[in-house]
């Protein structure tokens, strides 16, 4: 053997039979294993125990940044370094700060949200190879590496073919 | 697994597609050379667009005076035509955010022309204030940056900049969760291409997506969130507009009516131009399975309710202005509905308000002729209704030897036009370009009202 035998690869036609095989993943207690999927397919993240995302929290840090930012600069430039007399209104006026205030969170806070997509995803990534051409078109794909505790070989493969994986392939 | 039940629903798709059908009927059409009447309409708004940038150098070159705008009437298409566009973006942001987070599936057909129209509306609104500033090479004087000035800051209380953040937040906010609608789909593009140019171009777009569930995982979540700052973001973007007349002091503009009825006239001629473009967008890339009449009647079906909350908000100033006892502002009223711009009020009313009723019916709100001329006529409506409100409570104020009628040039007019030649020429280059229909999101909702197979679960 040349290579090493990194996983397998179920491929099924759709989310039904993927989500049988999931089930058996989730019997035997594996914990490295991903589907590939055209679309997401809601509940399969706990079947495969995947944890909730922190993305939320990456948007609430920001948030809070770009609304005290916001509010800081507004009074900083209003009432402190800068102060005008407009219409004789205060210097301090927080009731015209606020739309500049909420503007700046919801600026911060969703430039974040994207930026930790991408980051929790390691996206860009151009080198891992896709495991099937057709997952971005209507294939729904298992993939189990062979780290997982209790792996065996003959065991995934004929679990696969009994949910209905009409492909299975070797990841060296 | 849980259980869930759903009503018996009409399908959203055309009945025979599959998941695969999906990706080859959507890109089919960027995959082939485009056809004569895509040139023939590109041709046409690129020569609009050429000609408005014509019309950018001449005022350039002559200054401001070009215009119709003179004392009193200091707004007029100028500011008209950014209001229009600003609210025509709107319907994308709350089909794509506000019918998300109330988890209406149909949406998922029309998202994504939608926001497209969305971020190009807002690049055309943005146009507008541009032109209009008069020395226009000075625009980054708008933002808030340290400088060698004094330093001179802007002044955070006025509602014009409370404009400039607005409108910019939005344009960023909305395309980047339009990009982010898009890396899955542009993967499949990627993944289905013959061509090694187009595998790359796509490819670096798609960033390497693999529809891996952790991924869609952090996705879902992601785009979640920003459909939740998106909703109050669009409430905000048309509130502030608003703002720019409703903090004056002048009769017309001075009143609290303004922040929602500006939003719902948003909404409503925003349904309107989706309504017009994916009629033709349907039809011209045979997308009618994907497309269908539950949409369109859906979105007919908010074009009565908002034309309603538009109808509402006229009746409503009127009342008010005359229960106010004011004088100047019920003859600001007056004037509209029977001064020298009658003839904009009264198209304003009967477009709006009287053209929508028809939708009461089944029979016409699903009937595609129909449909068609209501949106183009209510279109036409909602641009009035911005001329109405700007133009004429400037051109009568409270001293009679300060009034006058605007007239506008042919800079004006011209302008009006090539803010729909810039909107249409990105609008076919998104056409051509990128898939118009949100392909992995109507992927999972092809079992809407279809049968699930026997003995399996719901699993969506």
């Amino acid at each position: 053997m040349a290579h090493k035998l990194l996983g397998i690869v179920g491929i099924f036609k759709d989310p039904y039979h993927l989500l049988r095989a999931a089930k058996e993943v989730q019997t035997r207690k594996f914990e490295h294993c991903d589907a590939f999927t055209p679309y997401p397919i809601h509940g399969l993240d706990k079947i495969l125990g995947h944890k909730r995302s922190k993305v939320p929290w990456v948007t609430l840090a920001f948030g809070l940044m770009g609304c005290f930012g916001g509010l800081g600069l507004q009074i900083w430039v209003s009432a402190i370094t800068w102060p005008l007399n407009i219409g004789g209104k205060p210097y301090l006026s927080i009731p015209a700060f606020i739309p500049i205030t909420f503007e700046c969170t919801v600026l911060l806070g969703g430039l974040a949200t994207a930026a930790a997509l991408l980051f929790f995803c390691k996206l860009p990534n151009y080198h891992t190879n896709l495991l099937d051409k057709e997952i971005t078109n209507n294939a729904f794909a298992l993939y189990i590496p062979a780290k997982e505790n209790g792996f065996n070989e003959n065991d995934v493969k004929s679990f696969m073919q009994k949910a209905g994986a009409y492909e299975i392939k070797m990841v060296e | 697994m849980e259980q869930v039940l759903t009503l018996d629903q009409e399908p959203l798709l055309g009945p025979k597609k599959t998941i695969a059908d999906v990706n080859e009927d959507v890109c089919k059409p960027m995959e082939r050379f485009p056809s004569k009447a895509w040139w023939v309409v590109f041709g046409i708004a690129a020569s609009i667009l050429t000609m408005g940038l014509g019309l950018v150098a001449y005022q350039l070159h002559m200054g401001m005076g070009v215009w119709g705008l003179n004392h009193p009437v200091g707004w007029g298409i100028d500011i008209t035509n950014f209001v229009f566009w600003i609210g025509i973006g709107h319907a994308g942001t709350l089909i794509s955010a506000i019918l998300h987070l109330f988890r209406q599936r149909w949406r998922t057909s029309i998202n994504r022309a939608a926001e497209a129209m969305t971020i190009f509306a807002v690049m055309t609104a943005g146009l507008f204030p541009l032109i209009h500033l008069g020395r226009n090479w000075f625009f980054y004087w708008l933002l808030p940056y340290p400088n060698q000035r004094g330093s001179l800051w802007v002044n955070f209380r006025s509602p014009l900049l409370w404009d400039v953040f607005a409108v910019s937040t939005y344009f960023t906010i909305s395309l980047v969760f339009w990009y982010i609608g898009l890396i899955p789909d542009l993967a499949s593009v990627r993944d289905r291409a013959k061509n090694k140019v187009r595998r790359l171009i796509y490819g670096i777009l798609a960033l390497g997506w693999r529809g891996s569930q952790r991924h869609w995982n952090h996705y879902e979540i992601a785009y979640l969130i920003l459909a939740g700052l998106s909703t109050p973001l669009v409430l905000s973007v048309h509130s502030i507009v608003s703002f720019d007349f409703a903090t004056s002091l002048l009769p017309g503009w001075h009143t609290t009516i303004f922040p929602p009825y500006f939003v719902a006239g948003a909404i409503f001629s925003g349904f309107a131009m989706v309504v017009t473009l994916l009629v033709i967008v349907r039809k011209v890339f045979q997308l009618e399975d994907y497309i269908t009449l539950v949409h369109l009647e859906n979105m007919n079906k908010i074009i009565l309710v908002t034309g309603m909350m538009v109808g509402y908000a006229y009746g409503c100033e009127f009342f008010t202005a005359w229960y106010s006892g004011n004088i100047y502002e019920w003859f600001t009223f007056k004037n509209r509905a029977m001064g020298p711009y009658a003839w904009a009020y009264w198209t304003m009313v009967t477009s709006n308000v009287i053209a929508p009723q028809l939708f009461w019916s089944k029979k016409l709100r699903r009937s595609i002729p129909v449909m068609f001329v209501i949106s183009l006529i209510v279109n036409i409506g909602m641009w009035f209704e911005r001329f109405t409100i700007i133009s004429t409570s400037l051109h009568r104020d409270f001293l009679p030897t300060n009034w006058d009628i605007y007239i506008p040039t042919f800079v004006d007019w011209g302008y009006t036009l090539f803010s729909f030649g810039f909107f249409f020429t990105f609008f076919l280059l998104f056409c051509r370009f990128l898939p118009t229909i949100a392909m992995s999101e109507v992927k999972s909702t092809m079992h809407v009202g279809r049968k699930v197979p026997e003995g399996e679960e719901y699993v969506f």
